[in-house]
């Protein structure tokens, strides 16, 4: 009975230590490719290859919407607040979509004119809720 | 505390436990949920820049906690039967399987009904939305494999094992938002604080703690019913009834 226990002891354990080296594996190869988005200073740095379809991230810089007035075509930075770069689209914005706040473009980066041309533009929300009153109270303090 | 766990594992005990403690508790649990999600719904304050959609974080964090909770229990089961073959274990693991795919799709689901607005898509792959679809793969495995086996020795062996290796997608999940860049924001409530506004928090806590209190009371419901189940032709089962009549 005794054996048999320490059997098992030996069988959960080997599986646990074998899940351990399997999990570092994991990600380690998942630290290549699994992030979502490149950062401006990713493509500026040219760290990456020509894709046809790639999704940047960062933050909308202040005061860099052109919105144009006669139709739905917009151009805004995306900055990392070490480098930017500028992004173009032509659709309907999310709600979210405004400056100083997250935002993740899918589209193609043109090496030529230093233009991401946009498909897609999806807000990015961070990790804070805060009340209106709040937020006016904040901004009235500073 | 051998003695109270040795009560806890037997089968008859921990049957008139859970049938004395199951009304108050489920009763209890639908309480406090109320409270915290109409609380939440109705009274906390506008988020200033999702608007009203945010409140959907009253269901959404809840059962994404919980999901991954009960995933967390059933790994500590596994190793439990795997080790000592305590039966308790695995009448826990396939009871609470169940409860864990539906949260899971819950947090999903309402994942998906938040990000449309908030985000512009429904869908994405990043890691912490991919790692979430994978444990809702791994509870449907899990729970196929209960009528897979002739015996009932080899469905709780398989169970555990299937249970301990899934468990490898526990850390990715949660540490999928902090390692890479995800479309999902990283963690609001950590160890050193909250980055909710206490307004909005407290509803949200409440919430969170009911929907724990819910799966308890209906997590030892099933495993009554998984008990009997085993249990049919033992004399104990049969002076329940009897009593009964």
């Amino acid at each position: 009975m005794r054996t048999k226990r320490r059997n098992r002891v030996i069988f959960v354990s080997s599986l646990v230590a074998s899940l351990s080296v399997a999990f570092i594996f994991i990600v380690l190869a998942m630290n290549e490719n699994v992030d979502f988005y490149y950062t401006p200073s990713d493509l500026t740095s040219s760290k990456i290859i020509n894709k046809d379809s790639l999704r940047i991230g960062g933050l909308v810089q202040e005061d860099s919407i052109k919105i144009s007035k006669d139709s739905l075509k917009t151009n805004f930075l995306v900055t990392d607040l070490e480098n930017s770069i500028e992004v173009y689209y032509e659709g309907i914005l999310p709600n979210l979509f405004k400056e100083n706040s997250g935002v993740i473009a899918r589209g193609f980066y043109d090496y030529s004119d230093g233009i991401f041309y946009a498909k897609e533009i999806l807000a990015k929300h961070d990790e804070n809720y805060i009340p209106k009153e709040v937020k006016k109270a904040l901004v009235n303090d500073s | 505390m051998r003695q109270l766990f040795n009560q806890l594992i037997s089968f008859p005990y921990f049957f008139k436990i859970a049938q004395i403690s199951f009304p108050y508790l489920f009763l209890l649990s639908i309480l406090v949920i109320l409270l915290g999600v109409l609380w939440g719904v109705f009274f906390s304050p506008v988020d200033v820049t999702q608007g009203e959609v945010y409140r959907i974080i009253y269901l959404h964090v809840p059962a994404a906690s919980v999901a991954q909770s009960i995933y967390y229990t059933m790994v500590i089961a596994s190793i439990t039967y795997l080790i000592w073959r305590i039966k308790m274990a695995s009448v826990f693991m396939i009871s609470m399987a169940p409860l864990g795919a539906i949260f899971t799709f819950l947090a999903l689901f309402t994942g998906a009904v938040w990000g449309q607005p908030t985000w512009g898509t429904w869908w994405v792959w990043d890691a912490r939305l991919t790692s979430t679809l994978i444990l809702l793969i791994l509870y449907l495995a899990i729970i196929s494999l209960f009528s897979s086996f002739d015996r009932r020795a080899s469905t709780d062996q398989a169970v555990s094992i299937v249970v301990l290796i899934g468990g490898i997608n526990l850390p990715i999940i949660k540490l999928s938002v902090e390692w890479w860049n995800t479309l999902h924001q990283s963690a609001s409530i950590t160890l050193s604080g909250s980055s909710i506004d206490n307004e909005m928090l407290i509803p949200l806590l409440i919430s969170i703690f009911g929907f724990y209190l819910y799966v308890t009371a209906i997590g030892m419901r099933k495993m009554q019913v998984e008990i009997l189940k085993r249990e049919i032709s033992h004399n104990w089962v049969k002076e329940i009834f009897k009593e009964k009549r």
